[in-house]
C-alpha cells in the first residue's frame, strides 16, 4: 500500500486521451512501414543464425541481397522461401545469395502458395521457441520462487567478456540482486547488425548477442536453485537492431528489455520513422514473449533539468504505456521508468522527489516501475554518493516503486568494482530493512507540498500532450520537446533501411504477431 | 607556510590518510596481515586495519588508516597554470563582436563508438552545467553539435563545411584508452587535410585525460573534470580572438 494523491479523475483521463491521439498517427506509420532490421527478425524466427567469415551474419547476407533485387516493401519472406527451393536450408540460400549466385522475384500463382506455406511454417517454428521460454520461465518462477520483498533490486555487469560477466553476475545475485543486467558495449546500438557467437571483447559493456544470451540464462537458472529465487535477466532491445534482438531475447528467455519508444531518436540519433516501426514488432514480440520492458524515462533528466522538465516524464510514460497497449503489452509487463535526478542542491528536493515518484506510481498502479538512481549529480565524492543513493532508496521504498535499479557511489568515476556492489548493495538492505512498511505510515497531507507538487506536474503534462497533439509527436520530436534533442524525422541513422510497405505486403511473423492480440 | 606538506588528519604533520581497497582472498588472519603488509609497502607507517568484510566468494574489502610517510614539496608540483583571462558570456560576446566581425564556429562531438554525449552536452546545450548556460547560449558563438559516435572523417568534413574556427571533442568512455586513440587519430585527420593555418583549434575534454598531454596527442588544449562552458568560451576566444589579434 502506498500513499494516495488527490489526482483528479479526469485530467488523469484527459491525459491518456490526448497520449492515445498523440500516438495514432506514429502507430499508423508504423504499420504502413517496414525496415531490414523486421524482416531481419522474420528470418531469424524462421531459425537462421551464423554469420559469414567477416562476422555478418547470414541474415543481413539474405535480406540485403532480396533488398537490392526486389526491395523489401514486399516483405521479404516470399522471394526467400520461394529461392529456397531450390536449397536443402536458409542458410545454404544465404551462403549462395552471399555470392551472388540466386536471383530473387515475388513468386505468384502457385508458387506463392507454397513458398507462404513454407514461410508461416519456418516462423512458426520460431514463435514456438518463444512460447516455450515463456511457459519454461513460468514453471521456474512457480517452482524456485520470485524474490520475496519488492522493490526487485537491479543490479548491473559489464565487463565486455561474456565469461567474466557469468561470475559476476551471480556473485551479484548471491549477494542480493533479484535481476541482472547486461550492459551492452558501447556503440552496438548503431550497428545495423546483430554480433554472433559468444564474445570476449566490448567497450564498457557486453555484446549482445543470441549465444551471449543462451549462455548467461543457463548461468542464472544455476544460481536461481542455489539461492532460491528466479533470477531476472535484462539486455537492451534498442538501436538499429531492436526487432532481431527482441526476437533473440524472446527465444532465449530473457526476462526483462530495455526497450523505449523515444530513445533512440533521441539519444543514439536514429531516424524516427525507422525507431516507430522497430519498437512496434519488438514490442509485440515482447508481449508475445511474456517479457517485461524498461522504458527509459530517466534519461531524459540526465540531459534535461529534473524538476523543470519532471512533466516531458510523464508525457512519455503515458506515451510509451500508449504504445506498448497498442502493441499488445498488458500492465504487468510495462516497466516504465523515472528517475531520482533532481539537484541535491535544491531545497526540498527530497519531497519534490517524492511527489514525482508518487504521481508515477498513482497514474500507473499495475505496472512494475523502474525506478533509477542518481548519476547526474554523482560528482566523484562517494562518501556524499553513497549518501544520495541511500536518499534514493529511500524514496524507492516510501513511494512503492517494483524494480530498483542500485546506485553506485562511484558513478561517474569507474565501472563498479566488487566493493563498490558489496557497499552499495548494504545500502539498499539496511533501507528496505530499515523502513519495511514504512510506506503504510506515510500520508502526504491532501493539500500539502507533494500533493501540490503531483498535481502541478500532471498538469503541465496535460498541458505539453495537448501541445504534442496539435503539433504532431513527430514534430515535438524535431523540436527537441523530450531531452533538448532535436531530432526531424528526415534525418538520423537507418533511415535507408525504411520502406512504406507496399499493397502486398506480406510478412508472416507481423501477421501472426498483428493476429495474437486483433 | 611551508612549501614541504603531509596530509592532514587532526594535527599539523601527522600524515594520516584513509585507504579502502578489496583483496582477492578470503578473510581471515592472514588476510588482514597481508592488507597490513601492502598499506606499510605503500608507504603508511603504523597502518590501523579498521574494517574487514568478507565479499563474494573469495575476496575482503579492507579500510585502512595510516601516516604517510611521504612528504610533498609543492615547489615541485607542476600543474598546467590558466594562462587566459576568465570571461563572462557577455564579454565573450562583446570580444567576438568587436574584434573578429563575425560569429566564432564550434563544431562539437562525441567520437569513435563513445555514445556518452553527458560532457560535450554540458559544455554546448544551453541547458550548460552547474548553473552555467552552454555555448549555445552564446549570441557569437555558432554552434553545431554532432553528437554521438561521430567518424572521424565525418567530423573532419563537418569542420570543414562549417569552416569551424574550433573543433571541441568530448571522450568519456576510457577502456583499453580509447579517449587517447581516439584523439590522436582525429589530431593526425585534421593535420591530414588542413594546412596549418587554416586548421581549426582542437579541443579535447573528459574526466580521464592529463591536462598536460595536449601536445603529445596533438591538440591545442585539454580540459577535464570540473569544465565550464565558459572555461571553453573563455579559452577560445583567448585564442581565436586576443592572440589572433596581438600578432
Amino acid at each position: 500500500m502506498t500513499a494516495e494523491l488527490p489526482l483528479d479523475p479526469a485530467v488523469v483521463a484527459e491525459a491518456r486521451r490526448l497520449a492515445a491521439k498523440a500516438a495514432q498517427p506514429v502507430v499508423d506509420i508504423a504499420r504502413s512501414h517496414t525496415t531490414v532490421s523486421v524482416e531481419r527478425a522474420t528470418l531469424r524466427l524462421a531459425g537462421l543464425t551464423g554469420a559469414d567469415p567477416d562476422g555478418i551474419p547470414w541474415v543481413n547476407r539474405l535480406a540485403d541481397a532480396v533488398q537490392e533485387q526486389v526491395g523489401i516493401e514486399h516483405g521479404i519472406a516470399l522471394p526467400v522461401f520461394h529461392a529456397l527451393k531450390d536449397f536443402p536450408d536458409l542458410e545454404r540460400l544465404a551462403h549462395a545469395a552471399a555470392a551472388g549466385g540466386v536471383r530473387f522475384a515475388l513468386p505468384t500463382g502457385g508458387d506463392k502458395q507454397t513458398a507462404r506455406a513454407r514461410a508461416q511454417a519456418a516462423v512458426l517454428h520460431g514463435f514456438d521457441r518463444i512460447d516455450q521460454s515463456r511457459s519454461r520461465r513460468d514453471a521456474l518462477v512457480a517452482e524456485i520462487g520470485d524474490p520475496p520483498q519488492r522493490p526487485w533490486i537491479y543490479l548491473i555487469v559489464a565487463t565486455g567478456d561474456i565469461y567474466e560477466d557469468i561470475p559476476q553476475a551471480q556473485a551479484a545475485a548471491k549477494a542480493g540482486a533479484d535481476v541482472i543486467a547486461v550492459i551492452r558495449s558501447t556503440g552496438q546500438s548503431l550497428l545495423d547488425y546483430v554480433p554472433e557467437g559468444a564474445t570476449r571483447e566490448g567497450f564498457a559493456g557486453t555484446y549482445a548477442t543470441g549465444e551471449n544470451f543462451r549462455l548467461m540464462r543457463a548461468a542464472l537458472d544455476e544460481t536461481s536453485r542455489e539461492v532460491g529465487r528466479y533470477i531476472r535477466l535484462t539486455n537492451y532491445a534498442s538501436g538499429l537492431c531492436m526487432p532481431e534482438i527482441a526476437a533473440l531475447a524472446g527465444m532465449h528467455r530473457l526476462d526483462m528489455m530495455l526497450n523505449d519508444s523515444m530513445y533512440g531518436i533521441l539519444f543514439r540519433d536514429i531516424n524516427p520513422i525507422r525507431t516507430f516501426v522497430d519498437q512496434r514488432f519488438s514490442r509485440q514480440v515482447h508481449a508475445r514473449a511474456g517479457i517485461i520492458i524498461n522504458t527509459g524515462e530517466d534519461n531524459y533528466l540526465t540531459t534535461a533539468d529534473a524538476v523543470d522538465a519532471a512533466h516531458t516524464v510523464t508525457v512519455s510514460q503515458l506515451l510509451n504505456e500508449r504504445f506498448a497497449h497498442e502493441a499488445g503489452l498488458p500492465d504487468p509487463l510495462l516497466g516504465l521508468g523515472h528517475a531520482f535526478e533532481i539537484n541535491p542542491e535544491v531545497p526540498e528536493s527530497f519531497r519534490l522527489e517524492l511527489a514525482h515518484a508518487l504521481l508515477a506510481r498513482q497514474l500507473f498502479p499495475d505496472a512494475p516501475l523502474k525506478w533509477m538512481p542518481p548519476t547526474k549529480h554523482m560528482t566523484g565524492d562517494v562518501f556524499r554518493g553513497n549518501l544520495l543513493d541511500g536518499f534514493f532508496n529511500l524514496a524507492g521504498v516510501m513511494t512503492g516503486q517494483s524494480i530498483l535499479l542500485v546506485g553506485m557511489m562511484t558513478e561517474a568515476v569507474v565501472t563498479p568494482w566488487l566493493s563498490d556492489r558489496d557497499i552499495a548493495l548494504q545500502n539498499v538492505r539496511y533501507v528496505l530493512s530499515a523502513c519495511a512498511g514504512l510506506a503504510e505510515d506515510f500520508y502526504p497531507p491532501k493539500d500539502g507540498f507533494i500533493a501540490n507538487r503531483a498535481n502541478q506536474v500532471l498538469g503541465e503534462a496535460v498541458d505539453l500532450l495537448g501541445r504534442i497533439v496539435d503539433d504532431g509527436l513527430l514534430n515535438a520530436i524535431a523540436d527537441g520537446t523530450f531531452g533538448i534533442m532535436k531530432r526531424p524525422a528526415d534525418g538520423g541513422r537507418g533511415l535507408d533501411g525504411v520502406a512504406k510497405r507496399a499493397e502486398d505486403y506480406w510478412n508472416p511473423a507481423a501477421a501472426i504477431l498483428d493476429g495474437d492480440h486483433a | 607556510m611551508s612549501r614541504i606538506i603531509r596530509p592532514y588528519g587532526d594535527t599539523t604533520g601527522d600524515g594520516m590518510v584513509q585507504l579502502s581497497f578489496t583483496l582477492p582472498v578470503p578473510h581471515d588472519k592472514r588476510a588482514e596481515g597481508a592488507a597490513l603488509q601492502l598499506a606499510a609497502k605503500m608507504g603508511l607507517d603504523g597502518a590501523m586495519l579498521v574494517h574487514a568484510k568478507p565479499i563474494g566468494d573469495g575476496y575482503t574489502f579492507f579500510v585502512v588508516y595510516g601516516a604517510s610517510t611521504h612528504l610533498v614539496n609543492l615547489d615541485e608540483v607542476k600543474v598546467v597554470e590558466k594562462d587566459y583571462p576568465h570571461l563572462s558570456p557577455k564579454e565573450v560576446n562583446d570580444a567576438i563582436r568587436e574584434k573578429l566581425g563575425r560569429k566564432l564556429c564550434v563544431v562539437g562531438a562525441c567520437i569513435g563508438t563513445d555514445a556518452h554525449t553527458v560532457g560535450i552536452d554540458a559544455i554546448l546545450n544551453i541547458k550548460g552545467v552547474a548553473g552555467e548556460k552552454g555555448l549555445e547560449y552564446y549570441r557569437e558563438l555558432r554552434v553545431v553539435n554532432l553528437g554521438a559516435q561521430v567518424a572521424v572523417p565525418d567530423l573532419v568534413n563537418r569542420a570543414v563545411d562549417e569552416e569551424a574556427d574550433a573543433v571541441l571533442v568530448s571522450q568519456v568512455v576510457t577502456q583499453k584508452d580509447a579517449h587517447l586513440h581516439n584523439t590522436r587519430e582525429m589530431a593526425a585527420a585534421f593535420r591530414e587535410a588542413l594546412p596549418p593555418g587554416k586548421r581549426p583549434l582542437l579541443v579535447v575534454g573528459g574526466p580521464r585525460f592529463d591536462e598536460g598531454a595536449a601536445t603529445e596527442l596533438g591538440v591545442d588544449r585539454i580540459f577535464t573534470r570540473g569544465t565550464t562552458p565558459s572555461d571553453v568560451a573563455s579559452y577560445l576566444v583567448h585564442r581565436l580572438v586576443t592572440m589572433k589579434e596581438s600578432v
